[in-house]
């Protein structure tokens, strides 16, 4: 197994992102975008494009950065760190990945369109109140030479901004199989599809999407018939390692203001972090993260050297970021003590966005449950 | 890559040759306490198979892969000493040899020691001749270690050794004990204390083993009552190891490695089987729901800390250290392991609470865990060192 440490490269990739967030996307702006009703900053979308981060997973042909599924994660995890809200891991991560996977010439226009910024997809999976792919049960029918897709997609990240959306349908087989299910490719503005914005607690762009009675063409089938789940499932799990990525980040970031405020809050004559009570649960609080990055930066590696088989990995690093940001912002919260309550202080936008990342592709109870599978129980 | 390649090749090499070189009723056993070969002039083998393992272990350096030829080790590289221990676990074949002397001492002395105090003390390691044991907790010095009170007089040729040590591991069989002993009594506390090497034969030397809650006695007392220890064991082979008064330095680098050992140790490889997978040996123990969801907890901590202590080493083999990390692997890996015994425990139900049940030592196994988050520091200690010197935390 490649080591978990980081390249030169890498580790350059991580400290310009930290720098550039730093100045563009600070907490501020997550702040701002909010008061302002805006699910992100398309100025800063550009940029983060123009510096290749959209085309992280895009091959060179493509005019993509192509450096990969642990340099995709390192970018998650520093834009966690700040809350930096964008169409990263929606379109840049799992439709990129995907589209990748379906090696088509016009998957291959898309991916150049993604790259340069140009284009955002969402990916529209989940029906129900949890990540369950394959119960999907939006039906698309044989109509004519095409197809007419009917049925509701709940909780679809990005879902009001993207321009076009790969939506699973079932075509064939029942609820709970992975036969039958094909995967569409299109616009998100076609007649009977409809976006119901969802006012998320992290402020983020999340869309409840009807499709009714939404016709697609054969053409727009993205690789097989029936077998689409196989080529979606690529894209999904790399989303799972970014969206892991990124709760790591955000773990990182609650931890830091907590430690920081620890350093300055004083009562008693003393300054709180001085009281061993708060030092250990700091200090727990650092290990649980110290131990989640290792099965974060696993993850990317697997996916990066072993992209079909890296389903414990990825499960691994989406179990512990959940477990470790859940505790993260809950102590964080309780640690800035009444301040902490407060909208005025930042400290609540990571506990918001935690909780949200948390359930997005699948929660802890679910990776868990894919872990012991692939161990043996 | 040819790197890996060569790695490859060494695997092949290297399980080709434990399989010739290790006795077959050796292989394919469950590694346990009961079965470890400590080495020492008192040690007594349970049967003619693991002299021979330990043998041909000996004669290939494997018994201490990582450390130089010269010293009787085989000089692997990490990645080849990785390669290694998987292929020894992959065929259940127990390590040769172990020891305190291995764990401890090598590294201590590699860093630390003169080319002759090496060579006087790390070949018989090497060839399991001499068993070490280690001299540090005192009555008065636990997690305050720097504490301890063992004096060590300087009599010109000698030195005259008076005090208690507690803990001190298997002391009652080892041949050597390496000591913490205060030689400057007027010092700040860290100041003066030297790292000293006494033969466990000396007159004035007892040890008094400590039957602890498991039932067992893997700790003693060891009293020294006017004990003289030589200034020097030969040309360049003084008894204190580094300076004299400066013996913190080396007790510090080797607590880091101890600790990391210990976190380690507790990574619970379970033969390469999941936690998951032993609990479903338990007839209907899986169907528990609160058995299941703890082990799945378990699991995804224990696959999520294994990575972590890879990544340490790695970054110790890189040259940048593992400093006060170190803290939290022990702390860590020491509070997992606690839990996966608490959890065998509960799913083995009353067939567990037996001495010598169906489970075998799984009772005194579960006992001893409790002692993994107080030996080597205490996991409040460790939280301690994280909150000051990671977090850097003001004091209280």
């Amino acid at each position: 197994m490649t080591s978990l440490l980081e390249t030169e490269d890498e580790t350059m990739l991580r400290d310009a992102a930290r720098g550039f967030l730093a100045d563009a996307a600070p907490v501020a702006n997550l702040r701002a975008n909010r008061d302002q009703g805006r699910p992100f900053d398309t100025g800063l979308w550009r940029e983060m494009a123009q510096m290749g981060w959209a085309g992280v997973l895009v091959p060179e042909a493509q005019g993509g950065a192509d450096m990969g599924h642990r340099a995709a994660g390192i970018l998650a995890e520093e834009m966690g760190r700040t809350l930096a809200a964008s169409p990263f891991i929606s379109s840049a991560v799992m439709a990129a990945t995907t589209l990748r996977a379906a090696a088509s010439q016009q998957a291959e226009q898309a991916l150049t369109a993604i790259t340069e910024g140009r284009l955002i997809y969402a990916v529209a999976l989940d029906e129900g109140r949890k990540h369950a792919p394959l119960n999907t049960a939006l039906v698309a029918q044989k109509a004519g030479n095409g197809f007419r897709l009917t049925g509701t997609k709940a909780f679809v990240a990005d879902g009001g901004s993207a321009q076009r959306v790969l939506v699973l349908a079932r075509t064939a087989g029942s609820a709970g199989e992975a036969a039958g299910l094909t995967l569409f490719d299109i616009p998100a503005d076609r007649a009977g599809l409809h976006k119901m914005a969802r006012a998320t607690v992290d402020s983020r762009d999340h869309a409840q999407m009807v499709f009714d009675g939404v016709e697609a063409t054969g053409d727009e089938v993205l690789g097989t018939l029936d077998d689409g789940w196989a080529l979606l499932a690529r894209g999904v799990q790399a989303g799972q390692a970014a969206v892991a990525a990124e709760l790591l980040g955000v773990a990182g970031g609650a931890y830091g203001m907590t430690v920081g405020y620890l350093k300055e809050r004083k009562q008693f004559d003393r300054t709180i972090g001085s009281f061993q009570a708060l030092q250990h649960r700091a200090a727990h609080l650092w290990a649980e993260i110290e131990v989640t990055a290792s099965a974060i930066a696993n993850a990317g590696r697997v996916l990066d050297a072993t992209p079909t088989q890296a389903g414990l990995a990825v499960s691994l690093a989406k179990a512990r970021a959940a477990q470790t940001v859940d505790l993260a912002v809950r102590e964080g919260v309780q640690m800035h003590g009444g301040i902490g309550m407060t909208d005025a202080y930042d400290i609540g936008f990571y506990m918001k966005r935690a909780r949200v990342g948390s359930e997005w592709l699948g929660d802890y109870g679910y990776h868990a449950a894919q872990v012991a599978a692939a161990r043996g129980f | 890559m040819p790197e890996t390649a060569a790695l490859d090749a060494f695997r092949t090499e290297i399980a080709v040759w434990i399989l010739s070189a290790c006795p077959a009723p050796l292989l394919g056993r469950p590694m346990g306490e009961d079965r470890i070969v400590w080495g020492g002039r008192k040690w007594q083998f349970q049967d003619d198979d693991q002299k021979t393992w330990m043998q041909a272990a000996i004669a290939r350096g494997m018994t201490a892969p990582r450390w130089p030829v010269e010293y009787g080790g085989a000089g692997l590289s990490r990645a080849e000493e990785k390669i290694y221990r998987e292929e020894l676990e992959r065929l259940q074949a127990p390590p040769p040899l172990e020891s305190f002397g291995l764990w401890m001492l090598g590294p201590a002395l590699l860093e630390f020691g003169t080319h002759a105090q090496k060579l006087a003390h790390l070949l018989p390691v090497t060839r399991g001749e001499i068993r070490w044991c280690q001299g540090y907790s005192e009555p008065g010095a636990g997690s305050d270690l720097a504490n301890v009170q063992t004096r060590a007089e300087d009599m010109g040729d000698h030195w005259l050794v008076n005090g208690q040590k507690i803990w001190t591991s298997y002391a009652d069989r080892a041949d050597w004990i390496f000591a913490l002993v205060r030689t400057d009594r007027d010092a700040p506390k860290h100041k003066g204390i030297s790292f000293m090497l006494i033969d466990m034969n000396s007159p004035g030397v007892t040890t008094r083993p400590i039957q602890l809650i498991s039932g067992k006695s893997p700790f003693c007392e060891t009293f020294f009552d006017n004990v003289k220890v030589p200034k020097s064991y030969g040309e360049d082979n003084p008894s204190v190891v580094g300076q004299v008064n400066r013996g913190w330095d080396i007790a510090k680098y080797l607590l880091t490695h101890e600790r990391e050992m210990i976190g380690g140790g507790a990574r619970g490889l379970l033969g390469g089987r999941s936690l998951g997978q032993v609990l479903g040996d338990l007839d209907g123990a899986m169907d528990d729901p609160v058995t299941r969801a703890e082990a799945m907890r378990i699991e995804v901590n224990a696959l999520a800390f294994a990575m972590t202590m890879e990544r340490y080493k790695d970054q110790a083999e890189a040259g940048r250290g593992v400093g006060n990390a170190s803290a939290m692997l022990k702390y860590y890996g020491t509070e997992l392991n606690k839990e996966r015994y608490e959890l065998l425990m509960s799913a083995a139900g009353s067939e567990a609470v037996e001495w010598d049940g169906p489970h075998g030592s799984l009772a005194p196994e579960w006992l001893r865990t409790k002692a993994n988050s107080i030996e080597g520091g205490t996991s409040e200690v460790m939280l301690d060192i994280i909150a000051k010197r990671v977090l850097e935390l003001p004091n209280s």
